[in-house]
């Protein structure tokens, strides 16, 4: 048999106890003696422990300068580090050089940024063309987007002379596509979009809107920070041209992240970062550069962190991402039911469909600091505030939310656990009288 | 008592549920003016806060404040306990409540030994079990942050 990963049903009992067991911070308690509950991992990721070995191993074993040195060290730290982005690649459905790192996602958005605003001040030749931008022309994200996804193209509309538009979202928390004719035109670019919303857990229909994009040719850019952990991700089956990810939200390191480019885009595409390692000929006159992905990876890498990443995806792909997926969506059922808690209103889908376990909420009469105050009290880790998404909280009217999420690693009596602490909090602060 | 208890007192959750000097009031002619907004970008926490000076031979003194807001309870208890404080009260005392303050909050939950310090904040002593929360220090400094900002503005803080 080996179709049992394609179809069983998620992660059993015994299978989730080995994960958890992979996993030493899960171990620890805090505030005073209580295990932690940690409902934090849209914002990051707890590492197994392959990925913390694989970073001292690198240290102890391989560590030199990649991609130059006629030394076995060298030799040996090149082969990590190109393999590392091989199982990124294959991760996530991509050609390995398709893979390029960068410090983080929001780095990742930026390269693409502010290459179409290189692109625009005349660099990258002729074949940079598809990437210059006139005044007129439109760039449109949505109201969901995280900061790192919205910020960097108003600022290259204000570069530009580029206008920003955006779909707005219903009161669902769905990407609203009523008017996706009126906002992607002929004039539209760009379309930038997240998978999957870090505040309200929503899937983004992404099938339709590659397909508006692409009716008027325009480029699609995928921020993939959500859906990449936790959902299967075949980028070239998706179709967009562009997507970033970061390693720390996916189990692997901080301070790497990758962007997935479409080869043809990515060759066309003027550098951002300048200097080492990306030239081919450097004269005091005049540059030429690397092809990609080596084209945009300027200077010295994180090269351990990216070692970290790839066995993170290594180990993922092991577990089986449909299997993820179906333990993701058991645990999204579970938590959308705080709902059902008097007082306690989810901003979002109410449904489990279409969506990750990421849950914002508010509760009436108490705020979220509060809120996650209280829970912390308890050994539940939550994050407060905006999230990083401040016109989709102005959207539904709150300043701020408490959000849980949950990761591979996450149990359903975690939840359950949660669940009971937040029934409690109004009480504490005299919010149910 | 934990330190949740420690941290939410009564007198915090009485003045985050029915706040002093919320509404912003007119500054009568005469008086000096300051106001202030101020923000916790990390949680959207927002205070716009108006100080009502008057002017006299022995130095100005705060004869008002008045303030709108929103945010969690401890912002919003810490504005309200600093409205009660600080009203009525010399500048100079006010900048000297607005030290003491600050040095609560960076005790770590150790509170202030200085019975004077004490005595003087009075029902703001309840902001000491914050003080072991450093995400939370912010929050009881907000208020406080505005004041000191409205008092420059009005023009009432000595050159």
């Amino acid at each position: 048999m080996t179709t049992t990963d394609a179809v069983r049903p998620g992660l059993s009992a015994s299978e989730l106890a080995a994960v958890r067991a992979d996993f030493p911070l899960l171990g620890r308690t805090v505030r005073g003696g209580r295990p932690l509950v940690y409902l934090d991992s849209a914002a990051t990721s707890q590492k197994p422990n392959v990925v913390l070995e694989a970073e001292v191993d690198f240290y102890e074993q391989r560590n030199a300068a990649v991609h130059r040195g006629a030394h076995q060290l060298a030799e040996e730290a090149t082969e990590a580090y190109e393999g590392a982005r091989e199982a990124v690649a294959a991760f996530v459905g991509a050609d390995t050089d398709e893979i390029v790192w960068t410090p983080g996602a929001t780095a990742a958005i930026n390269l693409v940024a502010y290459a179409f605003g290189n692109a625009t001040a005349g660099r990258g030749g002729a074949a940079a063309e598809r990437f210059r931008l006139a005044p007129g022309d439109e760039i449109v994200v949505t109201e969901a987007e995280h900061h790192a996804n919205l910020v960097p193209w108003q600022e290259l509309c204000a570069r530009t002379g580029a206008v920003l538009r955006w779909l707005g979202v219903t009161d669902e928390g769905r990407i609203d596509l009523s008017n996706l004719d009126e906002v992607i035109t002929e004039r539209t670019r760009v379309v930038a979009f997240g998978h999957v919303s870090n505040v309200t857990g929503a899937v983004a229909p992404v099938a339709e809107l590659v397909a508006a994009a692409r009716r008027v040719g325009a480029c699609t850019v995928l921020d993939a920070c959500q859906s990449v952990p936790n959902l299967p991700v075949d980028l070239h089956a998706l179709g967009v041209d562009f997507a970033a990810f970061s390693g720390h939200k996916m189990l692997g390191p901080t301070g790497v992240g990758a962007l997935y480019g479409r080869r043809e885009l990515l060759e066309a595409m003027p550098p951002v970062t300048t200097g080492g390692s990306m030239v081919e000929i450097v004269t005091m006159e005049a540059t030429t550069y690397a092809p990609p992905p080596q084209r945009f990876e300027a200077g010295t890498q994180p090269v351990a962190q990216a070692v970290g990443m790839g066995v993170a995806a290594q180990w993922l792909g092991e577990l089986g991402m449909e299997a993820v997926a179906a333990h993701e969506r058991a645990l999204a059922a579970e938590l959308v039911t705080i709902a059902e808690i008097p007082g306690v209103r989810v901003v979002g889908p109410a449904d489990a469909q279409d969506r990750l376990a990421v849950v914002s909420f508010v509760v009436d009469g108490v705020h979220a600091h509060d809120v996650g105050q209280v829970l912390d009290d308890r050994g539940i880790a939550v994050r407060v505030g905006h999230h990083c998404a401040q016109p989709l909280h102005r959207r539904f009217g709150v300043a701020a939310t408490a959000r849980a999420s949950a990761s591979v690693y996450t149990t359903v009596e975690e939840i359950a656990a949660f669940r009971e602490a937040l029934g409690g909090v109004r009480a504490f602060f005299g919010a149910d009288r | 008592m934990s330190a949740l208890e420690q941290m939410y007192q009564q007198v915090i959750l009485d003045h985050a549920k029915h706040p002093v000097g919320r509404g912003l009031a007119d500054v009568p002619e005469g008086h000096l003016a300051g106001e202030s907004h101020q923000v916790n970008p990390t949680c959207g926490d927002e205070v716009t806060l108006r100080v009502d000076v008057q002017p006299g031979a022995g130095g100005p003194r705060v004869a008002a404040v008045s303030w709108e807001g929103q945010g969690c309870s401890i912002s919003q208890a810490s504005t309200s306990v600093m409205t009660e404080l600080v009203t009525g009260r010399d500048v100079a005392e006010v900048e000297r409540l607005d030290a003491y303050f600050h040095d609560l909050m960076s005790s770590r939950g150790k509170g202030l030994t200085e019975d004077e310090a004490l005595d003087e904040l009075g029902d703001a002593t309840a902001f000491t079990g914050v003080s072991q929360y450093p995400a939370r220090i912010k929050c009881a400094l907000l208020g406080w942050a505005a004041l000191k900002d409205s008092l420059a503005r009005s023009g009432a803080l000595a050159g």
